[in-house]
This record gives C-alpha cells, sequence and structure tokens, in this order.
C-alpha cells in the first residue's frame, strides 16, 4: 500500500518546486497581526457598558419593577407562561412532531411567583412583622380572592406615582398587595434582591438565570437594549453596544429572524413567528451540513470550476499554461 | 567487552512486534518531517490567498495568550482595571481578526475548490473548526460580564430553549458559559486546528483547477 507520504511526493511529481520558508512565515504572520491587534486594543478598546442590576431598573423604573412583579405573581409574565425547561406552563416551540423543548422537561425549574415574589419576600420578613403578616394574608387567601387583589391593583398601576421611589396607587381593595410590593421594591432598591436571586441559599454561586429572567420579564432591560440596538429585530445577536462590531459571523443565522416565514404569524410548511426559533435553528443546522458536505454535492462543488476567480488565483499558473500550449 | 555497551539488533523483516515502532513507523510514512515542515513548495503558490490560512493561526494564537492572561487574572479583573481591560481588548479585537481570516480563508478555499483530490476531509474538519469557533466565541461574548452579556443571555436563550438546548446549555448560567469558554470549547479548536495543519500538510496543497486530477474528489 502507498503512504501518503509516498504520494505527496507522487502527486508532486513533474511539478516544478520553488524555495519555502514555513517557519518565517508564521513568525512573520504572529509578528504583524500581533500589531493589528495590539494598535485595534490601544486606540479602540472594546465594549464596556455596566450590567443592569436589578437595583439600578427599581430606582430608575419602579413602577416598571412594581408591574412586572404583580404580573409574576398573576403568572402573566414571559417567564411564568414560558414552558420548559422553566416550567410546564407553555406548550414552547414545536413543527410537526419534532418538539425538543418539550422532550427534555423541566430541567431549570421557575415558578415565577414563589421565585422572584415570595421567597424574596419571606427572606426578607425576619424582622419585619408587617410584612410578614402581609404574606401570611396573601397565602391564607384563596385563589379567587388573590386574583380579584391582583386585578384591582394591576389596573390601578397605570397611574402609579411615585414619591422618594415609592410607589403609590389609588386607594382599592388590593388586600396585603401595597405592603408586600412596597417592601419588595425597598429591597431591590437597596441591592438585596440581586443578592437573593443569585445567593439563592447558596455562598458561592456564578448562576445568574433567576435574576436575568426576571429582569427579562420587565420592560427596563429590553428598553436599555432598544437604545443600544441589541434586540432581535435589530439584528441583535451581531451587535455590540457603541460601534464595536459583535458576532458578525453570525449574519446568515439572524438575518432569518427578520424574514418571512419565520416573520410572519400564517408562516409556510409549519414555520412561523411562533416556532421561529425552532426552525432557523433547524434551517442553520441543514445549511451549516450542506457546507461541510460542498465536496459531495453536485453544482455546489462545481461552481468554483464555472466562476473564474480561480484563474486569477493562480494566474501564473494558467499564463505559463497559455504559452506552453 | 564492556558489559554496558549497547547491542545493536537488526531489524527483522516485515512487521515490526514493537507496538511503539509500529506508531513511529507509520508517522515517519505519513508525515515525514519534510512535508511536516517543508522549505519547498509548489511554484504555483504565489497568491495572497494563501496567506489567510497562516493569518488566522496567528490570530488564533494571540487569542489564546490574551485569553490564558484573562483566565489567569480572573472575571473581576478586566473591566476594574486598565490592564485588565487593555487584555480584555486584545482579546477582543484577536477575535475578531481570527473570523475575519478564517472566513476568507473558507471563501478562497471554496473558490479554489480545495477539497478536491483526496482533500474532502480536510474541507469537513475545517468547516467543524469554524462551527466550534462560533460556539467559542457565543460563550466568550456571553462571559464578558457587561450589558452586551446581559441581553445576548436574554436573546439567546429563547432560540436554544426552542431547540431543546437550553434544558442542557443554560446561556442565563455564567458559571457553565465561562467554564466551557476558557477549558472545553478552546481545547477542542486548538485541537481540530491542529488535526486540520496535520491533514494540509500530509497531503500537500491542492493543484490549480483543471490541472492533472480534476476538479472532483
Amino acid at each position: 500500500m502507498k503512504s501518503i507520504g509516498e504520494s505527496q511526493d507522487e502527486y508532486y511529481r513533474g511539478v516544478r518546486m520553488v524555495p519555502y520558508d514555513l517557519v518565517k512565515e508564521l513568525v512573520l504572520a504572529i509578528g504583524g497581526v500581533g500589531v493589528l491587534i495590539l494598535l485595534a486594543a490601544l486606540f479602540l478598546s472594546s465594549p464596556n457598558v455596566p450590567p443592569v442590576t436589578i437595583a439600578a431598573w427599581a430606582l430608575a423604573d419602579p413602577v416598571d419593577f412594581v408591574t412586572t412583579a404583580t404580573d409574576e405573581l398573576a403568572g402573566t409574565t414571559t417567564s411564568a407562561a414560558y414552558g420548559n425547561p422553566y416550567n410546564s406552563n407553555g406548550s414552547g416551540q414545536k413543527w410537526g412532531p419534532i418538539a425538543p423543548q418539550q422532550w427534555f422537561g423541566t430541567r431549570i425549574p421557575i415558578d415565577s411567583a414563589n421565585t422572584f415574589v415570595i421567597q424574596p419576600l419571606q427572606r426578607a420578613s425576619y424582622s419585619n412583622t408587617e410584612l410578614g403578616g402581609a404574606i401570611n394574608t396573601w397565602e391564607g387567601a384563596t385563589a379567587d380572592q388573590q386574583a380579584k387583589w391582583l386585578d384591582a391593583y394591576s389596573k390601578a398601576l397605570p397611574k402609579a406615582t411615585v414619591t422618594d421611589g415609592k410607589v403609590a396607587v389609588a386607594t382599592g381593595d388590593y388586600g396585603p398587595l401595597p405592603v408586600m410590593m412596597s417592601n419588595l421594591v425597598g429591597v431591590a432598591q437597596s441591592g438585596g434582591l440581586d443578592g437573593l436571586l443569585a445567593v439563592n441559599g447558596r455562598f458561592y454561586q456564578t448562576d445568574y438565570t433567576q435574576a436575568l429572567l426576571f429582569m427579562g420579564d420587565g420592560t427596563y432591560l429590553s428598553g436599555q437594549a432598544q437604545q443600544a440596538n441589541l434586540t432581535s429585530s435589530q439584528w441583535g445577536m451581531m451587535n455590540e453596544t457603541g460601534s464595536y462590531p459583535g458576532q458578525t459571523w453570525l449574519w446568515l443565522y439572524t438575518v432569518w429572524y427578520q424574514l418571512p416565514p419565520f416573520t410572519s404569524a400564517t408562516g409556510f410548511l409549519g414555520f412561523n413567528s411562533s416556532n421561529a426559533d425552532l426552525g432557523i435553528i433547524i434551517l442553520m443546522t441543514l445549511l451549516t451540513a450542506a457546507l461541510a458536505l460542498v465536496p459531495l454535492i453536485p453544482v455546489l462543488r462545481d461552481i468554483p470550476r464555472w466562476v473564474p476567480l480561480h484563474r486569477l488565483i493562480w494566474r501564473d499558473y494558467y499564463a505559463r499554461k497559455r504559452t506552453t500550449a | 567487552m564492556d558489559a554496558t555497551k549497547r547491542v545493536i539488533v537488526p531489524p527483522v523483516p516485515g512487521k515490526p512486534a514493537s507496538w511503539t515502532l509500529r506508531v513511529r513507523q507509520a508517522i515517519d510514512r505519513g508525515l515525514p518531517m519534510d512535508h511536516l515542515l517543508p522549505d519547498r513548495q509548489p511554484y504555483y503558490v504565489g497568491s495572497w490567498v494563501y496567506v489567510f490560512g497562516v493569518i488566522t493561526i496567528a490570530a488564533l494564537a494571540w487569542v489564546i495568550v490574551s485569553g490564558v492572561v484573562l483566565s489567569f487574572m480572573g472575571p473581576q479583573w478586566w473591566h476594574a482595571s486598565s490592564l485588565g481591560r487593555f487584555f480584555n481588548s486584545l482579546h477582543f479585537w484577536s477575535v475578531q481578526l481570527f473570523f475575519i481570516f478564517m472566513v476568507l480563508h473558507l471563501w478562497g478555499q471554496y473558490f479554489m475548490a480545495g477539497w478536491r483530490h483526496g482533500r474532502a476531509a480536510t474541507w469537513m474538519i475545517g468547516v467543524v473548526i469554524f462551527g466550534v469557533s462560533i460556539l467559542t466565541a457565543f460563550t466568550g461574548y456571553l462571559s464578558q460580564q457587561n450589558f452586551d452579556a446581559q441581553y445576548i443571555a436574554i436573546n439567546a436563550k429563547d432560540a436554544m430553549n426552542g431547540a431543546g438546548i437550553g434544558a442542557f446549555f443554560n446561556v442565563l448560567n455564567f458559571g457553565q458559559m465561562y467554564g466551557l469558554h476558557v477549558m472545553l470549547l478552546p481545547i477542542g479548536v486548538t485541537f481540530l486546528v491542529v488535526v486540520h495543519i496535520v491533514m494540509v500538510r500530509m497531503r500537500g496543497v491542492v493543484k490549480p483547477i483543471d490541472a492533472e486530477g480534476g476538479a472532483r474528489p
């Protein structure tokens, strides 16, 4: 059997070989590219906009914070009705029988009312008898009563006023909600909720799932993202804050979010805006496989022969071939 | 006679019994040193297109060097000190250049039909490197610890969850993303790049299109 080493010698038999210094080329490339990187780092720096904290949110827009917390209790936020992997309250995305969001179950359990409101308030109520009483009243009430309080409070919040960071609504029958929300916004404004959602009974932690989901349910964070051109309708996955390039190599992935059928309610072949994430992942998987298999796919593998760019790349070779022909 | 003197055993014809010797001989046959570090190449290798591969490797070297410094100093460093931010910037721009050069290399190889004459696997490994690099960069963008990282995570979770990936690959979990970014994924990219380079050196540079051998694999 012929070895590959021998077959390379055979492959180049009759081809004129010229001197070449691979190591020198590599060293020069590392040096040259290093200079480019150094200049870019020195003169252009890198994205450095600080992250949004729950405290910043509660201070900047306490009404949005309280509205979001109230919606978490009512179970009407995105997280509350998300479905897997957080809970079973939503059906998740599927395409015909393909429903991977359902297949793997609830692996990161999030009960919005308890996780974002009740549990943090319980931790904050150790030395606060008024808050402890309000939580007991809430938990002792029937679901029907809770729904009536939530409905009345939610309707009052759009006209809420803010004084010294405290949210006040018109007089009404809201049960213990004003006390609960007043305490929650106070804890949040002091930075306590950032810690409670992150630490969550542990000491060491690196998981920000709860805090990010809670902030994602409000409008403050998405408003900041809108201003920075980071939302999905603004090709968000490709952007960074300021004028910095983001993941521009994701352009082909991001472009589908701007086009039908993934922007359409009716869609095509079962793909529409409600299962766009799943559809685009399936499409990109197929396209990536096609790119890998280009050498085996007729037409795709023939395009380089049809497009004469190779005649520019190997112009010396073709010029020599013409003169010797 | 000196009792410690080495006794040279003459080679036995056929397959050697020593596994070590078999491996060494296979490496010698498959990738002799003059193919791994060649000092000559075909005369038609003259275009700047050929430079895209080596500058991609150069950018990767800077990605790794700057990344090692960042991971050594830890996540609190790069946004909290001017030196940390400088190394963060080195890492940021080396990644940008790595992708620019890699995409140029990919398109260059496409229009040269670089997969011809038994090089299809080299092309396929290259596409896998591109995919794993995108995943590595994605976890890096999620590990920045700035506002961008926050919103990329919130945006990206729906795509991951919709495809069922989010049950195991939680983009909101900084610890998981950071661990993947500084350990498993860079090892994967580096290993695949080494395999890719070895495959290129084993077979050498492909001949021009329409040269002897045709355009198909």
